[in-house]
């Protein structure tokens, strides 16, 4: 499997969000800022990625009827970890985000590429998948906290532009801030998911297509 | 004033800050095991029973490690008593209630990774509950859960049937579904009782 394929499977055709569905609940929870979103989407890619080339490494030791228990030991110290370090270097997010940080443990997307594809493969293809499937991750929470907090704000980029404020695009009367509360959340993961059907099979049934007229 | 208290906690963790609709703990199984209400049922009382044991033997744990100084542990430890007691779970149903085991199938290990679990004991530690308060957090979450996948449940039984756009077949139309829910539960935000 080569580089360029797993970045694409990660990022469109197999993204852990919108996808394999798995770990919703830290994509619609955590206050829609975009500082937040960034922070989260960022500390699971270093989890993901560090946790897979460690699990993958001792692919051959962990036996075999405890492999779960192995993962979640080795995945909840890297969530320690940077636990502790969001707090020493940024008190701010790590306040911000609460729980969602230690509740990284019981992510499924970190337990389930560890199972469905640590497992199976080497070092070097581990750390490629834990980068390109964070990122996928990461990219799915950008865009929800985007659209939630255009439409439940009326800002752009809070937490970081403007002095934390965000840029303010519509007058504040207008936003319904249920798209901020957790109503917000399910209906925005709706419709990108929708989205996401419509675009993938879109091109898979002109393919078929195609192929039945070359036949 | 106890017993308010308690009470309070209970509603709370049911109602107004209910685990899936305005915490966002617990999504996956939710979405996952919500298509029959048999399954949501078992689930549920699967999840009450494990939230309020992990909330009962965690807590003795917590404050050992406050007292060794050993606090920062607590994610990793905690994880560790939850996916052991969902094992002996797991057991305890294989041999007395086997159907009940097959229809839950591959959710019931996955409790372990049911954030509800994990954040109902985080969250007994970051209130500084006591034991009693603790376990009826944990149980009353449980009863949350459960009230929000069974409702669910049945709601979606009959989502099947009924025609919606092509992109949102399946699970869209279930978030859709399940955003209604939340807010309808958005309503109770306001409850205080004390």
């Amino acid at each position: 499997m080569n580089i360029k394929q797993q970045f694409k499977e990660g990022l469109i055709t197999q993204n852990p969000v919108t996808v394999q569905l798995l770990g919703m609940c830290s994509t619609m929870a955590i206050t829609t800022t975009l500082f937040n979103r960034i922070g989260m989407g960022l500390s699971v890619l270093v989890i993901l990625t560090l946790s897979n080339i460690i699990i993958s490494l001792l692919r051959k030791i962990i036996p075999d009827k405890v492999r779960i228990a192995c993962f979640i030991v080795v995945i909840a110290g890297f969530v320690t970890i940077v636990d502790l370090a969001l707090k020493a270097y940024l008190p701010d997010l790590s306040s911000s985000l609460g729980l969602f940080i230690p509740l990284i443990v019981v992510n499924c997307i970190i337990l389930a590429r560890a199972e469905g594809f640590c497992y199976k493969n080497g070092v070097a293809a581990s750390a490629i998948d834990g980068i390109a499937q964070g990122l996928g991750y990461t990219v799915i929470l950008v865009i929800m906290c985007v659209v939630r907090e255009f439409l439940g704000n009326g800002t752009f980029g809070g937490g970081i532009l403007n002095g934390g404020d965000g840029i303010r695009i519509l007058p504040e009367s207008i936003p319904a801030l249920d798209m901020i509360l957790p109503v917000g959340g399910f209906l925005t993961l709706a419709c990108v998911i929708a989205a996401m059907q419509y675009f993938l099979n879109r091109p898979k049934k002109g393919a078929e297509k195609h192929e039945e007229v070359s036949k | 004033m106890a017993f308010a208290n308690l009470f309070e906690i209970a509603l709370g963790a049911i109602l107004v800050n209910n685990f899936i609709f305005s915490q966002f703990l617990g999504i996956c199984p939710f979405m996952g095991v919500s298509k029959k209400i048999d399954t949501a049922m078992g689930m549920g009382m699967a999840v009450i029973f494990v939230m309020g044991v992990a909330s009962a033997v965690c807590w003795p744990i917590n404050q050992l490690l406050l007292n060794l100084n050993l606090d920062f542990m607590q994610t990793v430890v905690f994880i560790l008593v939850i996916a052991s007691l969902v094992q002996f779970v797991e057991m305890f149903l294989q041999k007395a209630m086997p159907a009940l085991y097959q229809a839950l199938g591959v959710y019931l290990p996955l409790i372990t990774t049911n954030c509800a679990v994990l954040g109902v004991v985080l969250q007994n530690t970051q209130n500084n509950y006591d034991f009693i308060q603790s376990v009826v957090y944990g149980v009353t979450g449980g009863v949350g859960f459960l009230l929000a996948i069974v409702l669910f449940a049945s709601v979606r039984e009959r989502l099947e049937f009924s025609e919606c756009p092509k992109a949102f077949e399946g699970f869209p139309i279930a978030l859709v579904t399940a955003g209604l829910m939340a807010l309808a539960f958005l309503g109770f935000s306001g409850l205080k009782v004390f």
